[in-house]
Formats: structure tokens, sequence, C-alpha cells
């Protein structure tokens, strides 16, 4: 278990002390896919950094499995890194090694031997899929490989822990995706504690299970992905989950309704059911619907084209159906 | 061709200059070398922005470094001649003309060291680290590995600047090509000594710097990926 207890970090600046992190307080359990997801300068670059005390915290503790690295001797620091492995957005690979002689990197650095991390390298070559390119270098791969090899490398000392700063980032939508699957896959098949820093939330939606949405320094919401995605509390997840939406909430004139479907309701035809049942004709202002971990979830926005009358028979049948909603009248 | 010449050239003076040269030149360079790549890595890892920022230290190397290296070498040469005699026993000859480019040419290499350094991806140095890599292994495995073509190339860059010191070995009564172009050709009045002198340097330059240049190119990974981008024109010329 990775906890950050009122994590803080300033950086010393020609202008005064410029914050960087404020008041993080986080607990990412073991086994969990935990995402954190903000804008560019939010400060997750800063916050995963402090994970593994790349960036040292100005304040507060980070415990891993118990043991806080801003106290421990730098001895005992190099120990824990090897348990939380980290790839990131630019590869980082050593162009001058081999893939395999890069895969091997971190188990040279632990003072293991070259014929005895043999099998260990072809494993995790294996793994990700890259046994074939075991001799080229890294010049010699694509984005989407050299991503791969990252990986592969970052596993190699059998962290309990994986940290990815903005990985999929520099990657074209398809690498992005089987980049994604092959973190979900070290998650589901090696137990890996997976922790994710994006701005996108397609990465987010298709492999986390827990999300932190951090803004201006400090983190604005927490909890697990469906929750967060379907009912977004600040204004910064609803921003960035649900840019058009808000967009055609502020658009429409009349009465609204936003109605969210949470993994088990997506399945009844409301629509056509208000239209049928209620001779309630609506119009369709926004919609959309994800799959997140094989459940569906959505948020669907419609206006009314009648007054008063028709918005109470609405919230009647909608309350009744138990579905999900939130409503907006025509003077707010 | 001036009787002189042929004389030079019969009696194996010629060729002892070539050899005497190359032997002051690439030793000089090595001892340089020794001593000028830990002050880099130093000057490197000292830097505030280095592996281990100490500013007092960083300063204060740095400023030996400029001292050396903005005396001109033949004021160098003559101002070190004191120390040349407590550490070879003499302040004539060869032997003190390898004391004089060490001193002349470590702290150029040094620099020439710190700036190849400062080319590797802060990105790696991060990685190695996340790794649990620890300052000494980040220069051991990730500095000196990665910035090997460059550092190559600063240490061609570094032989010749030395081989032109060397031809000052005459004023210290010293030998080689450089003596056998003052001493038989300007003291003398023979033209074609001079000439020939300065044809064998430029050919000694030029077979270094194609050596040094080729095995850059060989050690780097990076361009080694097909053989269409090594033959191409923009990594030939140029270092």
């Amino acid at each position: 278990m990775i906890e950050l207890k009122g994590v803080e970090k300033t950086y010393p600046s020609a202008f005064g002390e410029v914050t960087a992190l404020k008041d993080i307080d986080l607990t990412i359990s073991d086994g969990d896919v935990f995402g954190i997801i903000g804008l560019s300068g939010a400060g997750k670059s800063t916050l995963v950094r402090c994970i593994n005390l790349l960036e040292q915290p100005t304040k507060g503790k980070i415990l891993v499995d118990g043991e806080d690295l801003t106290t421990v001797k730098p001895k005992r620091l190099r120990e824990i890194r090897r348990n939380i492995g980290m790839i990131f957005q630019g590869f980082n690979l050593l162009e001058q090694r081999t893939v395999e002689n890069n895969v091997f990197f971190p188990l040279e650095l632990a003072g293991v031997k070259r014929k005895d991390g043999e099998k260990r390298v072809n494993e995790l070559l294996g793994i990700v899929g890259l046994s074939d390119r075991k001799k080229a270098y890294p010049s010699q791969l694509s984005g989407g490989q050299k991503q791969r090899v990252a990986i592969a490398r970052a596993l190699a000392t059998s962290p309990k822990y994986l940290l990815c700063d903005e990985a999929t980032s520099a990657l074209d939508p398809a690498t992005t995706s089987s980049i994604l699957a092959l973190l979900k896959k070290i998650n589901a098949e090696l137990g890996v504690t997976v922790i994710v820093i994006t701005h996108e939330m397609k990465v987010i939606e298709s492999i986390c299970t827990k999300v932190a949405v951090i803004d201006n320094s400090r983190i604005a919401e927490c909890g697990e992905v469906p929750e967060v995605f379907t009912d977004p509390k600040s204004d910064i997840a609803k921003q960035l989950i649900l840019p058009d939406l808000i967009r055609s909430m502020k658009s429409e004139k009349g009465y609204k309704f936003r109605l969210v479907f949470s993994g088990e309701t997506s399945d009844t035809p409301v629509i056509s059911a208000l239209a049928l049942e209620k001779g309630v004709a609506v119009n369709i202002v926004y919609a959309d619907t994800k799959n997140i971990n094989g459940k569906i979830y959505g948020h669907l926005v419609f206006t009314l084209a009648g007054g008063k009358d028709e918005y109470e028979t609405v919230k009647e049948f909608l309350t009744e159906k138990k579905i999900n909603f939130a409503t907006e009248g025509e003077n707010e | 061709m001036s009787e002189l010449l042929r004389q030079l050239i019969s009696d194996g003076t010629l060729v002892r200059g070539v050899f005497e040269t190359l032997y002051m030149t690439l030793l000089s360079t090595a001892i340089a070398y020794v001593l000028g790549l830990p002050l880099g890595i130093l000057l490197n890892v000292t830097d505030k922005n280095g592996l281990k920022p100490i500013g007092w230290l960083n300063k204060t190397l740095g400023l030996i470094v400029n001292v050396l290296r903005s005396i001109p070498f033949i004021i160098l040469m003559v101002a070190m001649l004191p120390v040349a005699k407590l550490i070879v026993g003499t302040s004539l000859g060869n032997k003190a003309m390898i004391v004089m480019l060490v001193i002349a040419a470590a702290p150029y290499i040094a620099r020439m060291v710190e700036s190849s350094l400062k080319e590797i991806d802060g990105g790696v140095i991060e990685a190695a680290r996340s790794m649990g890599a620890s300052d000494f292994q980040i220069i051991t495995k990730v500095f000196l590995p990665e910035a090997k073509p460059s550092l190559i190339v600063g240490a061609v860059i570094s032989t010749v600047t030395v081989l032109g010191y060397s031809a000052m070995a005459a004023t210290i009564g010293g030998t080689g090509l450089g003596q056998i172009a003052v001493v038989y050709g300007y003291q003398r009045f023979k033209q074609d000594i001079i000439w020939i002198s300065v044809v064998l340097i430029v050919i000694i330059v030029q077979a270094i710097q194609e050596a040094g240049t080729y095995l850059a190119r060989k050690t780097d990974r990076r361009v080694r990926s097909d053989k269409k981008i090594s033959k191409n024109k923009k990594f030939r010329k140029g270092d």
C-alpha cells in the first residue's frame, strides 16, 4: 500500500515560492490500477515523482508498505526503488544498449550477474512481446516498441508497484490501446499495482479502477472510476469528463434533464418509453456512453419542448423508473 | 629540394621527427585524459544541475580550469618550467615538454568531457535513479557509456590541439616536426623544410581525425540502425 500524507512541494523561484503540490492525502491499495488525472501544470508529474522520491516533498510523509521514504537512508531508498518500477512519456531507454541489455540494466544495478539474469530478461521480453527484437538498439524500434522495452525494464526487478508517467501520451491511438492493454494484463496477471498519470480521460476509462483528479496543486476529487465518471462533483472533474456535456447544458434553453446511466439501466429504452407512455417529446442535445470494465456508463441530456407540466411528468416518470438524473430549470 | 632536406631525409631525421611528434602527442593526450576525465566528471556532477551539486568545489575547479586555459601555451610553458623540473627532474627536452602539454591539455579535456556529459538526456538519468542506481553507478553505467561517441570526438579534438602545441617543443629543446621546421627550416632559411614539416603535420592531423571520426561513428548505436544512414553525408562530414 502506498500512502501520501499531507504532502506538499514548493519550489523556489525568482517570484518567490511556487507551490506544485498542497495538502495531498492519497491511499493506493495493492492491486489497484490507480489513475491520477489533471491538466498540464496541475502538479501530477511532481506527485508521481514524490512516490519514489525522485522529488523530495517539502512536507508530509510518503509511506510505501508502512515505510516513510522521506526518512529512510539513501541505501534503503535505492532498495525500495527496486520495488517501484517507473515508465515515462519519453521512454528514457539507454540508446547505446541493446533491448536485452536495457531490460537487464536494473538487475545489473542490483548486482545480478549477466548469466543469472538471462532467463529473467527472456521471460520479460516474452511478456511484452518483443522476444525477436532482443539484439536491436532503441533507435531501431518504433515508439510503441520502445515503451514495451521500458515496461519490461521497469518490471525486471519484480516490483510490486509500477508508476506510469504519461506513458502513452507520445503514442498514436492504436499503440496507446495496446500499451494500455499490456498494463492491464500486468496488473491482472502479475498482480502489480499500477499508478497511471495522464491528462486523457480515455486512459482512465480504459484501465483504471480508481481515480484522483488533481487541479491547482490539490486533489479535487478521488474515488472509484464509475462513481467519479457518472457523478463528477468538482468543476475540474466535470470539465475533464464531460466537456461537451457542459457546453450543451449551457447553450440550450428550456428545461433540461441530465440522465446518468451507471452500469444497470442503460438497456432500458427511456426516451421511447417517455414518448409512448407519457406522450412527451424530448429533444436530445447530448448523449455519450462508455464501457468501463465491461459495464455501460453514460450521460444523456435532453430538453423539453413543453412547459412546467411536462417537466413535472418527466420528473415523476424518471423517479418511478429509478433513473439517476439531474435537472435544470428554465431560469437557472 | 635543398641539400639539407635531402640530408634530413637520408639520415632519418625527418622520419624520427614524425615519430617523436606522434609519441609526444599521444602520450601527453593519454596522460592528460587520465587527469581530465575525472576532472570533467567532477565539473559536471558538482554543477548546480548535476547529480551532486557542490557549489564551492564546482567554482574552485572551474576557476583553475579557466585560468589554465586562458594562459597562451607559449607563456604557460615558460611559467611551468619549475613544475616540470619538480616532476621529471628536468626543464628541458621532450620529457619536460610532455609535462607542459599535460598541464595545458588536461583542463581542455575536462571541459570537453563536461560538455559531452551535458548532452545526456536528463530523463535517462531520472530513469536510472528510479531503478535504484547510485550516483557512482549513474556515472559508470549511464554517463560514460551513453556519452562514448561524443567523448571520442572530444578526445580527437584534444589530440589535434595537443599536436599543435607539441610543435612548440623546440623552444625548450624538445624534438619532433616542430623542431625540424624551426631549427632547420626557419633558422637556416630553408623554405622547403618548413613546408615538408607542415605537410607531414597536416597528414598526421588528417589521420587522427579520420580514425577518430570512424571510431565514434562505429561505436554510436544511435546511427548504427541501418547502413544507409551512416553512409549519409550528414553523418560523414562535420564533427
